[in-house]
């Protein structure tokens, strides 16, 4: 691949990459959380095409993908950290999903269908038969059913995308046994993965990504952590963060006390901090560290199953997400569309929904006019751009829509505010004044615990940092007395494996 | 080549998006709230000037008036369960159910008094077994109802032993059979004030409570609503509660219209005719957008149509297929106008 770049509607997610895998080789592909590794891998897989300009070619041979069977046809295979099976269907028939063997009359030739990929499941040893129902399968079994699947229409280029998210350690040694085999039988590997000792032990060559751009790649015998670690977060840090409240000097009193608290071991393990009056506390850590779940926890959106927390001296257990809002604990979703917002509601209700019942007269009669003013404040306040407050939150942009749920968190006066990837699809002019407003919160003493992808934003803004692995608390930087967190330090505990 | 010189000056000044976006926002949302009145006044005058000028009468009006009142109420409780993105299609049976147990409490010599509350109540209380259901045991409403309809069909056959209960003397026969004379010669049924008080209480309900704004949330985005601390479980109870209650009365309407009640027959796909309504009062049947306006017009519409096509002597087996073909019409409108309705 050469020259790919790839633009959404304000901003540039690819730009110039390019990308080369040999066959019989693992070539590992690293960077940040949106660096640009899945939209590369889209590209690739005719699931986005690329903008004009660059050009992918296949043993020698220019080719262009407009969708995902140009990119069946050029061998080329993706198997994503969810896996694409009808769970309800056998191997088999998921094996040849969209290219059953007919027999005369359209009738579905189920002997042919078992049979043909009968051999290309011995190949991989695999522990079950063509007619086994993957729903029966393990996470493992239907990855190999995936690469079963892959195989059986001739792929060339085979693509895993965090393959080991979901597998035991012993699962991932028949998983790297199995990669190793299509390495030597002439396979070109593309191997993402955000885990160090993984890369050590299979990659022939690294290539790291970052903002979208194409860094650079890695001999075997060049691959060391610190080379990697700084290829992907070595950038320089704008003005562009404002941090005006106090740090680490004085900050205040513990707000909220947290003390084990677990789901059980599914995603969240045991986890305990503390957060202060007038602190940005981080939340770092990779997809899929329970970041996310955890303050699910805390909000009282999932079930807590274990540990417990203390809010301002008083034990603090939500019920639910009432309970926590009523105790004065706010919760931003990373997901503001699908979990936040009412895109078909105005502005106003949107802002005062939290409150509506506080403002409320007898029976609940609307006050419509304090929610007035409350919209109106909260639209001066945050400098929201729209054509008024009656204007349905659907048609604004992102950094807007944000706003607009800020707002509506901030209406209820907690003590404690959680924001989830704040700044996420939001336009870079949005983001700073998202920035300015987390600091002038803070100066006012809300203890705020902030998580985000994005390690300049959590460095820029965030006093002290919690990094998570794999659903636990892997480490703290930064806070009083110590010195300031790096990106260095906080993508070594984020990424470093569980055994080192 | 000639319009390219034009193309620079074709480019807007930079910030009159606002003003424009407003009056777009304005436009739509008035033509959202007219929706279905034009088609409402076209049909009225077409049937006057098709059905030799007998539709536009006092008398006449009055009459579709009595005829759209019941599907109005029906539908006032199916627009409540709609926006929350749900479906009762049990009003029907609740109807008949309730209509029994009006009529059988109006014969009783110590409790007849007690007709009508027994009516309502027997149609809140399936409403609230419905609520329950999909509330709490997460069920889909669809399925619910639809189980709830053949069940409570059988209750109401059951209630009156599979037949037919009349009261030549029942006590609240006016409802069904007299009105407010409110000038000489023209006479406002009971049963339409009735249906216009229901239909404004529920736009109290829908726009100046908190639990209005709680229905529309639950409708239009339900993971969002939990997150933001309503308790959804309690806004679907209300919901289908309403919807049971309405039904009720609507139970206590068609009894008083016919100093009867069948088990089998009353309300029989009653249900269809308030989804039409509420459908083609243009709420949208994912959730969160609609009107009750709109739902009122929707009944208007049907009982027009019903009474003009019967004007000008059409048969009722095209009754049927015109009243057929208007609802996959209007259902064509919803998808156009969400369409119409971008979100970013």
């Amino acid at each position: 691949m050469r020259g790919i770049s790839k633009s959404f509607p304000g901003i540039k997610a690819l730009s110039d990459v390019a990308l080369i895998a040999h066959a019989g080789e693992i070539l590992a592909l690293m960077g940040e959380n949106g660096a640009g590794k899945s939209t590369l891998m889209k590209i690739l897989s005719g699931a986005y095409r690329a903008d004009p300009g660059g050009e992918i070619m296949v043993a020698g041979q220019p080719i262009s993908i407009q969708g995902p069977r140009d990119a069946r046809d050029a061998g080329i295979a993706i198997i994503y950290q969810e896996l694409a099976l009808a769970p309800n269907l056998t191997v088999a028939e998921n094996i040849h999903l969209g290219n059953e063997p007919m027999l005369v009359g359209g009738r579905l030739d189920r002997s042919e269908m078992r049979e043909s990929c009968r051999p290309v499941l011995e190949r991989l040893g695999a522990p079950f038969g063509p007619d086994t129902l993957v729903a029966t399968l393990s996470i493992a079994e239907q990855q190999m059913v995936e690469i079963a699947r892959a195989l059986f229409r001739k792929a060339r280029i085979l693509v895993l995308d965090e393959p080991t998210t979901a597998l035991s350690s012993r699962e991932t040694d028949r998983l790297f046994a199995l990669v190793r085999q299509l390495r030597s039988e002439g396979i070109a590997l593309i191997y993402i993965s955000h885990r160090m000792a993984e890369i050590y032990e299979l990659a022939d060559r690294v290539s790291v990504l970052r903002d979208g751009q194409y860094v650079g790649t890695l001999e075997r015998e060049e691959i060391t952590s610190d080379a990697l670690v700084r290829m992907m977060v070595g950038r320089d840090m704008s003005s562009f963060y404002m941090k005006s409240h106090d740090d680490a000097g004085a900050r205040g009193e513990p707000v909220l006390s947290v003390d084990g608290l677990t789901d059980g071991g599914r995603r969240v393990h045991p986890c305990s901090f503390t957060l202060h009056a007038g602190e940005v506390l981080g939340l770092a850590g990779l997809v899929g560290a329970g970041r996310t779940e955890l303050a699910r926890l805390v909000f009282g959106a999932d079930p807590a199953r274990g540990g417990s927390m203390t809010l301002k001296g008083q034990p603090f257990a939500p019920a639910g997400p009432a309970d926590a809002i009523a105790s004065g604990v706010v919760y931003l979703t990373e997901d503001r569309k699908a979990l936040g917002l009412f895109l078909d509601m105005t502005c106003q209700t949107n802002i005062v929904l939290d409150v509506i019942e506080r403002d409320a007269g007898f029976l609940g009669r609307l006050n419509l006019r304090r929610a007035g003013e409350r919209a109106r404040n909260a639209f001066g306040a945050m400098r929201v751009r729209a054509a008024g407050t009656a204007v349905n939150v659907g048609s604004l942009s992102g950094g807007n829509q944000q706003k607009v749920l800020l707002s509506r968190l901030l209406e209820s006066g907690p003590a404690v505010l959680i924001l989830d990837e704040p700044t996420r699809g939001v336009d870079v002019g949005a983001k700073s004044e998202i920035y300015r407003i987390i600091d002038s919160l803070a100066k006012k003493g809300m203890a705020i615990l902030m998580i985000s992808s994005e390690l300049p934003e959590i460095i820029g803004v965030c006093d002290r940092v919690l990094v998570m692995r794999e659903g636990r608390i892997a480490g703290e930087v930064g806070g009083p007395g110590e010195p300031a967190p790096t990106q260095h330090a906080i993508m070594t505990l984020a990424a470093a494996d569980a055994a080192a | 080549m000639a319009t390219s010189a034009t193309s620079p000056a074709a480019i807007p000044p930079t910030s009159p998006g606002t003003s424009s976006a407003t009056r777009r926002a304005q436009m739509r949302s008035a033509l959202q709230a007219a929706g279905m009145l034009p088609v409402l006044i076209l049909l009225a005058i077409g049937f006057h000037l098709a059905g030799g000028h007998r539709f536009l009468t006092a008398q006449n009006l009055s009459i579709v008036a009595q005829q759209a009142s019941i599907n109005i109420v029906l539908a006032t409780g199916m627009t409540f369960v709609i926006l929350t993105g749900g479906i009762d299609l049990s009003v029907g049976s609740i109807l008949a159910a309730s209509a029994m147990v009006a009529l059988m409490t109006s014969l009783s010599a110590t409790v007849a008094w007690l007709a009508i509350p027994a009516c309502l109540g027997a149609g809140l209380l399936i409403g609230l077994g419905n609520g329950a259901l999909i509330a709490w045991a997460g069920l889909p409403p669809f399925i619910v109802t639809l189980g709830s309809l053949t069940a409570v069909r059988g209750l109401a056959r059951l209630l009156g032993e599979d037949k037919t209960i009349f009261n030549a003397d029942l006590s609240f026969a006016w409802i069904g059979n007299d009105g407010l004379h409110v000038l000489p010669g023209v006479v406002l049924p009971w049963l339409a004030i009735i249906a216009l008080a229901v239909v404004l209480a529920a736009w109290y309900v829908l726009r100046r409570t908190v639990l209005g704004v709680r229905i529309y949330a639950v409708g239009g985005n339900m993971s969002a609503a939990r997150l933001a601390g309503i308790n959804v479980g309690l806004v679907l109870m209300f919901v289908y509660g309403v919807s049971g209650l309405l039904a009720g009365l609507g139970g206590v309407m068609s009894s008083a219209r016919l100093y009867a009640a069948n088990g089998l027959q009353l309300g029989q796909s009653y249900e269809l005719d308030a989804i039409a309504a509420v459908i083609l009062g243009g709420t949208s049947f994912v959730g969160g957008i609609g009107s009750i306006w709109g739902t009122l017009i929707g009944g208007l519409i049907i009982a027009v149509l019903s009474n003009g096509l019967i004007l000008m002597g059409v048969s009722d087996i095209w009754q049927f297929i015109v009243k057929g073909l208007v609802i996959i019409g209007a259902v064509a409108l919803d998808r156009l106008r969400q369409k119409g309705n971008a979100r970013t």
